[in-house]
This record gives C-alpha cells, structure tokens and sequence, in this order.
C-alpha cells in the first residue's frame, strides 16, 4: 500500500473559495477512483493562498482485475446481430462461449480487464480532476490564452507536484508538467524545495516557513490574536469568520497588536468594527470593562525582520484614514436632519413599477398609521393626535432615510443601525429612534423580534407594502427564485404577528396595502387605474397573498412540529385571515387528534365521509364541496325537527343527541376562540360515532332508514367540519 | 525618494525589462485603463509591453485640497505585459524593492479584487495588493476589452503613486509629499489646482455646454466609426465618459439618467473597439 500527494500551486486563491476548494478536490479525486475501480482510501486535503493538496494513504499499486462477462444472442441468431454483439464488447466471434441458457446454447462474451498500475490511473485522473474543476470564477492566462480554449484555473496555476510512494507521477496538462518541485513561502524562502513523498511534504513545506495544513494556521490565528490582546491587558473579540478568512491569506500568520487614536471611538462601535473587520480583516478588542478599546489586531504573513513595528505602524495608518473617514462621515450625516434626508429618497427607484423609495416610505407611513388605529388587533388603539400615532408617524417617514447617508452608502450593512443613531443624536424619543433602528427586523428566522409597538408597525407596514407590493405588479417568488426577498418578509409578518398577538384580517390589510399601491402607479402613469385594477387585482390577488402566508406559515411552524396537514384542515374549513386564530385552533387540533379520542373520531369521521361519498350523499362531488357541505347543514338541521317515522336503534338515537348536545357547544366554544372546549365538545362524539358504526346498518333496505341515517352522517360530518375540515388530516 | 525618483525608478525598472516607456495620454481620462496603449493593444494577438505614468481625472473625488488623501487629479502608474509572462508576479514584487519596499520588513499580500468596467465593456481577475493593509496596486488579468475575449491575455499592473510614495516619504497628506526629493512638495505644485478644478467641477462649470460637449463627443465618435477609424472615435469615447463625470460631479444627472449615460458611453467604447478589431483584421 502506498501513499500519493498531489499539490496544485497557483497564485493567490480567493480565501473566501479555499473551503469548497478542498471538498471540491477531494470529491473529484475519490470520483476518479471509484471509476477506475480504487477504493480512495483515507484523505487529507489542505489549502493555503497558494496551493491545493490532496493525500491519499493506502492505495494499492494496481487495481483489481475484473472479468466481466456479457450475454449475447442465442446461438443460431443472423449473422449481423452476433457480429454486432461482437463489436460491442470488442472480442472476435471466436473468442465467444456457447454456454446453456434454460436448455438453449447462447453466446457469451467474457472480457478480462487486467489490473492497472495505479501510477497510470492517478496519471490520467489529475489532468481530468484539473479540467473539472468548478471554481465559482475562472481565468485564462499567459501564452497559452491566445487560444480561448486554453486551460481556466481561478488564478494561473503554475505547478503540479505528483508523488505515488517516492515516485513521479507523469502528467501534462496545457503545456504544465508534474514535477517533484514546489515553492515555499514567498518571501521566507528563496528558491525550490524537492519532495521526497506525501510523509515528508508537511514538513518540508513548514521548514519553508509555509503551514500548509489550514487547520493549524487557523489556531494560530485564533489563539494568537487573543495572546496579541491578552498582552495588552485587552480581550480580542472573537470573530471565527476573521479566522478562517485570515488564515486563507496567510502561510505564515503572525497576528500583531496595533491601536489607534482614542478620539475616534466616539464613532458607533458597530462602524468601527465594520471598517476594521470587511475594509481590513482586523479583530477588534474590548477592554476589561467590555467598552471598545482602541487597538486591533491585524494578521501578518511573515515574520518581519523588526519584529512587526513597520508592520503594525502601516496598518495603524491605514486604519486610521478609514476611521477618519467614517468619523467623517458620521459628523457630515448629522449636519443634516434625517427630515432633510429622507427628501432625497425621491431620486432613488425602489422598483420602477413601484415608484421611488419615498413614495414607498410615504406608503408605509400610511399603513403604519392605519394598523395602529383599527380597532382590537393587539395594538394600543391609536387616534391621530395622540403619542403612539405621532410616533408611528414620525417613525415610518424618517425609517429610510439613512438609505442617503454616506455612512450607509459605504457600509449598506448598517442601513437602520445608522437612522437609529442618528435619530437618538437629533432628540428623537427612544421609541422612534428604535422603530427606526429596528425597522427591518426580524431578519430570517431566529432574529430577534421586535415588540415596542412603534417598532412593530413601522416594521409590518415596511414589510406588507413590500410583499403586497411585488404581489401586485407579479413580482412573485418561483421555485429557487426569490429576487426581493418575498418570503423573508413573509417571514417577518408572520413572527412579528405571532410574538405580539396581533389580530390582522389578512384580506383587509393586503386591500388597505394594494390600494396604497395602486395610488401611486396611478401618479407614475398619470392616469386613473381602473382597467389596471380589474387586470391586475382582485380575487387572484387575495387568495394569493393568504395563501402565501399560509405556505410560510407551515415553513415557519414546521420546527416548532406543528404539522402542516393540520394547518390545512383549519385553513381549508375557512379560518384564512388571521394568522394568530390560524395557529391556535391550529395547536388545539393537533393537541386533539394525537390523543385517542382525537385518533378515533379522525378514524370514524373518515369512515362516515367514505360512506356518504360512495352513497353519493350530499357533497360527494368533490368539486362542489363547499356547496355540498352547506346542502348537508341545511339537511342536518332539519334533521333536528324532523320526526324519524321509524323508531331509531339505540345507537342512533345516542348519536343524534350526541349531535344536539355536542353541535351548539362546538359553535359556541369557537366563536369565544375557546378551541379546547370545542375539541372536547367534539370528543363527545367518539363513542356515539363508534357505537353507530357498531350496532346499526347504515345501508338498510327500508330507503327511509337508509336516507335518514345517511344524513345523520352528514350531520356528524358538518359537526366536525365546525372545528375544521378533517379529510385534509393524514392517518 | 522623491515622487518623481519613484517614476524615474519604475520607467528604469520595467525599461530593463523590455517595456516600451511612454508618456502620458494627452486627453482627460479617469484611469490609467483608458490609455490606448491599455485599451486597445489588450485587443489582438500581438505581444505588447509598456509602462507609462497617467494623470487620472476624477472630478467627483475632488475635495478642495482639504482631504489629505482625495483628489480629483492623480497619478497612476501603469504597466501592460501581453501576453502575461509566468514570472508576472515575482517581476512585480521586484519593482515594490526597486522603489524601496522590503518585503521582509512590510507584509505584502494578494487579496482577492476582480475589476470589471461597465464603460469599457472589460472585466479580470486579480488582486488588490495591500502593504501592511493598504491598497497599493490593482492587479488585473484581463479577460475580455469592448466586450471581446483578450487573445491572449494581458496582465495590467497599476500603481498607486501618491499612495506609494506617501507609504515610501511616511506623510499624512499627500500635499506634504517630497516631489523632486529635494523639497519642493506636491502641495506646491497640486494645492491649488485641487483648489480651482474641484471648485469648478463642483460649481462652476457650465452643464449646458457640459451636455452640449457630451453630445459632439458621442456624435462625433459616431462619424468616426462611419469613417472606420477606430483611434479617434476611441479618443471621442473617451471624451463623453469624461463629460459624463463632469457632469455627475455638478449633480445633474439623476439616478434614473445615470445609466442610459453610461450605456451611451459604453457604446461608444465597445464600437470603437469591434471597430479597431476590423481594421486590424481580427476576429472576435
């Protein structure tokens, strides 16, 4: 058994691509391998900013021979079917074997694939895996780049270092030849180092100042960047991106302590460590009271023969020009009111269908006040004039503004962060400099949701227009696509709904967001929108959005281990538009059915609808269900009155008072959004249900009997359709 | 070593090695880029290599000579070797020691920057190169110009000269730089005219004419590409991109325009381009 090293040297790869580089080369190398029939054994895979290497630890020295054996036609069959069967496995007719096939002589071919030196198969894979290799971005270069068929790599590749064993593996690709020669670091060390075999490359590489294994750099940078703190009394930051990053750009790290000028932490702590980290890839640090410290660490690449003074003295200038940037910046935005601000929001397109990002924040301003001041849904109702509408106001206006600071212009990331800043500079009260600081959360799943009520309606306006907006004018998620972002909205709706208990009628919040929407096309275009309204809008429009919510809703639930066939069953019995109703009866159900009554009832409710569908009792057309259904309501209650002109069995009797007991207390617990009662109302049923089904033929010859206990099932049915429709329940 | 002593260096640097050295291009322009010695000898299979320093115009960045690293008019320096030699790197991180940098006192690093100009149809791969955190060069394989594949592949190097030199000088502000090495500062010779050119970028040009110049430019371009001479429209190209950033500096093009602008003048760029492509006889 012996072991191979490929190294693939280039110029400086992207840190950002190092990781999928080395799963993408080790993939590949085990897929040729496998072709050639080699298990691939135990892999290592390293990168640094200049190389790619693979070891491979026990290969044998030649694969397996195989015999494969092909049957062809029968003996007998026309000539021109064996001669083909011939050239298919590459074998002349009298290398064929006649062998018995149940009683009749059939040809076979057998070929015999001898073992290949393993040296030949690594030779043909590198070139192969080399050619394969899916780099997110790639490049032509040098001579060879006259032809734009030459070799792409993601930055040139300029050696291959190929050992099985002690052995030169041979291999050429586009003018480039594996050799046994790589280079150290490029600096630390002049000219080649040999390679005697993959038991030697580490060290040798080390003893040229380059760590070739990622992980190791990784600690060092790690670990070297806290000690670099430690030793000025501070405590790093800890930043595992910055890490891996670092340890991308580096084969030799070194981190090294720098600082800068106190005065500029009067900047927001979230710009400074900003700047530091994407402009630098510096680690901040804090001090021992947790406040920001003036200080960095930065990582080097080489072990600087003044120890790293030149070092950290240029990167504390560089650190400092971008700090007097952003407190730049930071002064310059403050001179101008965020109410000045927030004008030139009219010179930026939030969608060319939607208008710009001020006409959006006048939308959302719009909407904010409105959900603040309908009535019952979970906020502190507001009227115009009071602090809660002033704020939302106030709020929602000034939310984008920031979008035209240049602070947000050099660091989009902190779009809301910087309007909340500078709100809180210009004296705004703590709950619109919140509401505008928070405005855009929840961000995904997990963030944090908001609750100030200022926050929580500036923040759903932003997100409804958005979402009902895109809606409107087709802009709708499809598959993998979802350029705005539709469902992280959705999203957003949904949580920040559930955590503030908010009662929204989802139909009459996307018609208050629509016709917001359609004022201003109907200012883009300058016409009146009535044609545009009939094309565009109406009922597609709300069952799209509902629906939508509805989809998320089952994402959004599915790890709290709400089932989404249950989510069907209340949503398909009518309860659409309020997500927070949706959820509870939603857990009530389930809670129900995955007890035994619970099981039982779903089991004979499927038993009553089997029946009635195949007796095609009222609402067996599927198509017409809804109707249907109303149809056996209608039946059901005159049941009640009717007088039966046969006595009823004893277990029909006991389900029809079942029913009349059971059937008032369902309707009654859910109209006071008691959905546990109404479970329990409905449990009720169970044993009744099971009794009939036990004791009395539903399919009597007497038509009378048969009618009336057909629509006593039906009753039974639309009893339980009360709490939800339960054929869209599994099991 | 004085500013000039930095280019004195570089010419005599990338001279040993076979660059053709030229002068600047005598039109405004906002990167070394825009050179045609960059441009449009990227374009073809002849082996081209030269290294030029060029005045950069970028009149948006002008801030009245009182920002110590911002100006509207720098220095680039700017080496083109095609096709890109294997030793492209190595001969690079040689001329940093020429001019003085050591790199086993300085940490010298490639960090990933592809460039990409919408204006002139082109995009690379490459690096910035950062010396102990600062970006001093734009590394660039260039991989296609105007829109077409470059056959074979160039690799462009543009320096940073007043950065370069103020890392090299150790100054704050790019005014206090040592130009001739023997006392005489940039700020001597730039301050004022960062003073009136932002001044006249800013306020006081006339955007009537600006549009008006804008327009002959394009038309202009236009009637040379009629006229299949592919040079002068490429100059006319030139000229409205760098009207067009007037124009932007006095704030008169709005969002929404800015892109119709700018395809305007990337069709110009890349017209001139498949244009000197025909005259050359070179297919795409």
């Amino acid at each position: 058994m012996t072991d191979f090293l490929l190294e693939l040297l280039s110029e400086e790869i992207p840190a950002r691509m190092q990781a999928k580089a080395r799963a993408d080369l080790e993939r590949l190398f085990v897929a040729q391998m496998e072709e050639a029939g080699l298990n691939a054994g135990e892999i290592t895979v390293y990168s640094t900013p200049r190389r790619l290497a693979l070891i491979a630890k026990n290969l044998p020295q030649q694969t397996e021979a195989v015999s494969e054996e092909s049957k062809g036609p029968p003996d007998g069959a026309p000539d021109q079917a064996v001669d083909g069967f011939c050239r298919k496995n590459g074998v002349t007719r009298d290398q064929l074997e006649v062998r018995d096939v149940k009683g009749r002589p059939t040809y076979f071919a057998v070929i015999n694939r001898p073992g290949r030196d393993t040296k030949d198969v690594l030779a043909a894979a590198i070139p192969a895996i080399i050619r394969a290799f899916p780099w997110p971005k790639s490049m032509r270069w040098g001579d060879a780049s006259l032809s734009t068929e030459s070799l792409r790599w993601v930055r040139p590749l300029s050696g291959i270092v190929a050992l099985f064993g002690e052995d030169l593996v041979e291999c050429e690709i586009d003018g480039l030849t594996s050799g046994t020669e790589t280079v150290g670091h490029r600096f630390h060390h002049q000219g080649s180092i040999t390679i005697g075999s993959a038991a030697d490359y580490a060290d040798k590489l080390r003893a040229a100042h380059v760590l070739v294994d990622h992980e190791e750099r990784q600690d060092i940078v790690r670990a070297g960047a806290a000690k670099a703190a430690a030793e000025g009394g501070l405590e790093l930051v800890e930043d595992e991106g910055l890490v891996i990053e670092n340890a991308g750009l580096t084969e030799w790290p070194v981190p090294l302590l720098g600082g800068f000028d106190p005065a500029f932490l009067d900047v927001p702590e979230e710009v400074i460590q900003l700047t530091a980290r994407v402009n630098q890839k510096y680690f901040i640090c804090r001090d021992k009271s947790g406040k920001l410290a003036p200080n960095f660490v930065c990582t080097a690449n080489i072990e600087a023969t003044d120890g790293g003074q030149a070092i950290v003295a240029g990167n504390e200038k560089v650190l400092a020009a971008r700090l007097s940037d952003a407190k730049f910046f930071w002064e310059l935005d403050q001179k101008t009111p965020l109410e000045d601000h927030a004008k030139k929001l009219g010179n930026i397109v939030f969608h060319e269908k939607l208008g710009t990002v001020a006409d959006k924040v006048e939308r959302v301003a719009k909407l904010a006040e409105w959900l603040v001041s309908l009535e019952g849904n979970g906020f502190d109702q507001s009227s115009p004039g009071d602090a809660l509408h002033r704020e939302v106001t106030e709020a929602a206006r000034l939310c984008k503004a920031d979008l035209v600071t240049e602070m947000v212009g050099e660091f989009p990331d902190l779009q809301g962060l910087m309007g909340g800043y500078y709100a809180e500079k210009q004296g705004k009260s703590e709950a619109v400099a919140n509401a505008i600081r928070d405005h855009y959360k929840p961000v995904g799943q997990g963030d944090e949701v908001p609750t100030d009520p200022v926050t929580v309606a500036v923040s759903l306006a932003d997100k409804l227009d958005t979402l009902v907006g895109f809606f409107v004018i087709k802009e709708r998620p499809t598959g993998s696509k979802d350029p705005f972002a539709l469902r992280r909205a959705a999203l957003g709706i949904i949580e920040l709904v559930l955590a503030n208990s908010l009662r929204l009628d989802l139909d009459y919040v996307t018609a208050k967001a629509s016709n917001l929407i359609l004022r201003t096309i109907e200012k883009m275009s300058g016409s009146q929108s009535d044609s545009w309204i009939s094309e565009h809008l109406g009922e597609e429009l709300f069952r799209a959005v509902p629906d939508f919510f509805v989809d998320r809703l089952k994402v959004q639930q599915k790890g709290a281990g709400v089932r989404h066939d249950i989510i069907d069953a209340i949503v398909s019995s009518g309860q659409r538009d309020d997500i927070v109703l949706i959820l509870a009866r939603v857990k009530a159900l389930q809670a129900f059915v995955e007890t035994e009554d619970g099981t039982n009832l779903l089991a004979g409710y499927k038993r009553a609808s089997n029946i009635l569908k195949k007796e095609s009792a009222p609402g067996a057309d599927p198509e017409s269900r809804a109707e249907g259904a109303a149809d056996a309501l209608g039946s059901a209650s005159s049941a009640e009155h009717v007088a039966l002109s046969y006595t009823p069995e004893p277990a029909e009797q006991a389900l029809i008072d079942a029913l009349d007991a059971a059937q008032p207390q369902v309707g009654t617990a859910i109209g006071k959004e008691a959905f546990t009662d109404a479970m329990s109302a409905l449990a009720a049923l169970r044993a009744p249900i099971d009794r009939f089904f036990d004791d009395v033929t539903v399919n009597d010859e007497d038509q009378e009997k048969r009618a009336a206990r057909l629509a006593l099932l039906a009753r039974f049915r639309d009893a339980v359709h009360q709490v939800a429709d339960f054929s869209k329940i599994e099991g | 070593m004085g500013f000039q002593q930095i280019i004195l260096k570089l010419h005599e640097y990338w001279s040993d090695r076979g660059c053709v050295i030229l002068q600047p291009y005598d039109m405004e322009m906002g990167a070394g880029t825009f050179h045609t010695a960059t441009t449009l000898r990227a374009l073809g299979p002849d082996p081209w290599n030269a290294a030029f320093a060029q005045p950069c115009r970028r009149p948006t960045d002008g801030r009245y000579g009182e920002n110590p690293n911002r100006l509207q008019h720098y220095y680039q320096y700017q080496v083109v070797l095609k096709p890109s030699p294997p030793d492209i790197q190595q001969l690079y991180l040689d001329s940093l020691t020429a001019i003085g940098i050591d790199p086993m006192l300085h940490d010298i690093r490639f960090v990933e920057d592809d460039w990409e100009s919408p204006t002139l149809g082109a995009w690379g791969l490459g690096w910035e190169v950062w010396c102990d955190g600062m970006e001093v060069t734009q590394f660039t394989y260039f991989q296609q110009m105007g829109g077409f594949d470059c056959k074979p592949v160039a690799g462009e190097l543009t320096y940073g000269l007043e950065r370069l030199a103020m890392y090299i000088q150790g100054v704050d502000s790019v005014y206090d730089l040592d130009f001739n090495g023997n006392g005489v500062t940039y700020g001597e010779i730039f301050l004022d005219n960062e003073k009136q050119m932002s001044e006249w970028n800013f306020e006081v040009a006339d955007t009537e004419t600006l549009f008006d110049l804008f327009n002959k430019a394009a038309s202009e371009c236009e009637n040379c590409l009629e006229a299949k001479l592919p040079i002068p429209a490429y100059e006319q190209a030139i000229k409205a991109s760098h009207v067009f950033n007037l124009l932007q500096a006095r704030g008169v093009i709005s969002v929404q325009e800015r892109a119709s602008y700018m395809g305007r003048v990337r069709d110009l760029a890349k017209g001139s381009c498949e244009a000197y492509m025909a005259k050359n006889g070179w297919a795409a």
